[in-house]
């Protein structure tokens, strides 16, 4: 596992103690993340990585699954 | 004069009868409808022998559940809207407070009924709707009502760990209506798009003045607040003019920097409230609608919606708070100080609010009713009660009320309104865990749980989801050897708040 994916895992633990990240591939379909739970994660990847994650980004495809959401953040640490 | 709220509705249908007035992505519908179907739904409860008495609206946010709340009110009952997504632990415990004879549902909800044991009558919407309309009966019914009579309760959080259930008649809505739609320059041009759940009285601001003056509602869904790009493009979609939203859906559109990919074509007037907007985030609002009205609205549930506005037609400094402003008419406020006498001017006081905005009070419950509705105490001779909101401002400069801090641990998360101490009542429930404390991160915008036990911190999440509303569900939790403590023994918040930050 990559340090940004378990540095996001660790973060989506914060958020539900009780899902497990790791297999999860439908976080936004199976309505596990609900709009609270997108704003947090924006604010704490932004601090983490040090990134500005632009409203284009932000889309279902992005927010599924951890593997997603780093890919997402690789792609933006690279810009 | 106005006695009954639903005069909105009967004085607009001549005009508007086939104009849409509340709609979502499935159902839409108009003025003639909505009249159809409430008085139906009346018509039904009447004729089953419902009057003045509870009647729960547990159904998905839609329309329908709209029109079924104005259906109550016909049969001069009250309404009281559950959210489907509550967990049932709780909606058990507000099924007990009420004991209501009659539940309105939909096909998603019915099944779900039987679990809560709940065993009086069941209306399913599309079915009810079906009865025939008895106007005589109707018109009877509204004969005997007053303006003091409730037409619903919405239920918040309570700091013992029960939550209260707030009761309001038509006068303190129609009230609340008339001036806010002042305010805010509703009319039948208005198109809103709703965020707030139908569960709490945030919604008045757009049931009310859709019916009143001929207005359409879209009731934007729940997963365009996720994605910022899609939100925007909902508005233009639909031509929405007029929000009243959290201040954190907002934000999410401004810090995203959404505003380079899509703005919002028709929006003209924005309020916000219920928390701090931060000045950075409201200036880019500013910038990319230069032309728009935006007020910053200020108010308790115990007051029927919001009590004080504030038109944010300047700029501020990023340091700077934008005030709550000054009451609506016939709206009154008094600061009182830790002595009951009215806060020198400029000093700090509890806000106190007097008026017929002031709702029932607390559902079954006189003596939590009496803690905080009570007699003004710079006028003791005859009756007359103020609610103390137990939050502190002052007054600046210009005259306006600046919000300062709470007297208590009530907090405002993502627009909610939540008691710390309930979220610490129901973690202490939970067998193995030994003491719970609660704080919140204002900055973040988090709830902070600690604890003391041998449990597992995914074992005591998924109760809390269980027992809690999502809203109220820690954002981060602890687990501590030893809970820190005050010298004379109290929960030490202070020194939780210095774990947390040492933390980060």
């Amino acid at each position: 596992m990559s340090e940004t994916l378990s540095t996001i895992i660790e973060i989506l633990q914060d958020l539900h103690e009780d899902v497990d990240f790791e297999s999860e591939t439908k976080l936004i379909d199976n309505k596990i993340l609900d709009s609270f739970d997108i704003v947090t994660l924006i604010s704490e990847l932004s601090n983490e990585f040090d990134i500005t994650i632009p409203a284009d980004k932000i889309i279902p495809e992005n927010f599924n699954s951890a593997q997603a959401l780093a890919n997402m953040v690789e792609e933006l640490e690279d810009e | 004069m106005q006695t009954n709220v639903l005069e909105y509705l009967e004085q607009t249908l001549p005009r508007v009868p086939d104009k849409t007035a509340f709609a979502d992505d499935t159902v839409q519908l108009s003025f003639a409808q909505v009249s159809q179907n409430a008085r139906a739904i009346g018509s039904a409860l009447h004729r089953d022998g419902l009057y003045g008495e509870p009647v729960v609206v547990f159904m998905e946010k839609s329309p329908t559940a709209i029109n079924a709340f104005f259906g109550v009110i016909y049969a001069g009952c009250y309404y009281v809207p559950l959210d489907v997504e509550m967990p049932a632990f709780r909606i058990e415990m507000i099924l007990e407070q009420l004991k209501p004879r009659a539940v309105i549902c939909d096909a998603v909800t019915q099944p779900q009924l039987p679990q809560f044991g709940y065993t009086g009558k069941t209306y399913l919407f599309d079915e009810v709707i079906k009865t025939p309309v008895n106007d005589a009966a109707l018109a009877q019914i509204r004969a005997k009502q007053l303006d003091i009579d409730p037409i619903y309760i919405v239920f918040t959080s309570g700091s013992t760990g029960v939550p209260k259930g707030i009761l309001a008649c038509h006068r303190s809505v129609i009230d609340y209506i008339e001036n806010l739609s002042e305010t805010l320059g509703f009319n039948e041009n208005t198109v809103f798009g709703n965020q707030t759940p139908l569960y709490f009285d945030a919604c008045l601001k757009e049931l009310y003045p859709t019916l009143k003056f001929g207005a359409t509602t879209w009731l934007v869904p729940k997963q365009c607040f996720s994605f910022p790009i899609q939100l925007v493009e909902y508005l233009n979609a639909h031509k929405i003019n007029t929000i009243c939203w959290v201040v954190s859906a907002l934000t999410m559109i401004s810090a995203t920097g959404t505003f380079k990919t899509v703005r919002p074509e028709t929006l003209h007037t924005i309020a916000f409230g219920s928390e701090v907007f931060p000045v950075k985030q409201f200036k880019r609002w500013r910038e990319v609608l230069p032309e728009a009205k935006f007020t910053n609205l200020y108010g308790p549930t115990e007051a029927t919606g919001m009590s004080c506005y504030y038109h944010v037609d300047r700029d501020f400094e990023e340091t700077d708070a934008i005030p709550i402003g000054k009451p609506f008419r016939n709206t009154g406020i008094i600061l009182l100080d830790e002595h009951n006498k009215e806060a020198a001017y400029g000093e700090p006081g509890e806000i106190c609010i007097r008026g017929t905005c002031l709702t029932m009070g607390y559902f079954g419950q006189p003596d939590k009713t009496a803690e905080v509705f009570t007699q003004n105490p710079l006028q003791t001779r005859f009756p007359e009660l103020i609610y103390r909101t137990g939050d502190i401002a002052h007054y600046n400069e210009d005259g306006d009320l600046v919000f300062v801090s709470r007297k208590d641990y009530q907090i405002k998360h993502m627009g909610h309104r939540i008691e710390l101490g309930e979220i610490e009542i129901n973690c202490g429930l939970y067998e193995g865990v030994e003491a719970v404390g609660c704080i919140y991160d204002k900055v973040k915008g988090k709830i902070v749980l600690f604890y003391t036990g041998n449990v597992e911190k995914s074992e005591l999440a998924a109760y809390l989801k269980e027992r809690l509303p999502r809203y109220m569900q820690p954002n981060k939790i602890r687990q501590l050897d030893e809970m820190p403590h005050t010298p004379n023994g109290k929960l030490d918040r202070k020194a939780l708040a210095a774990i947390y930050e040492g933390e980060s």
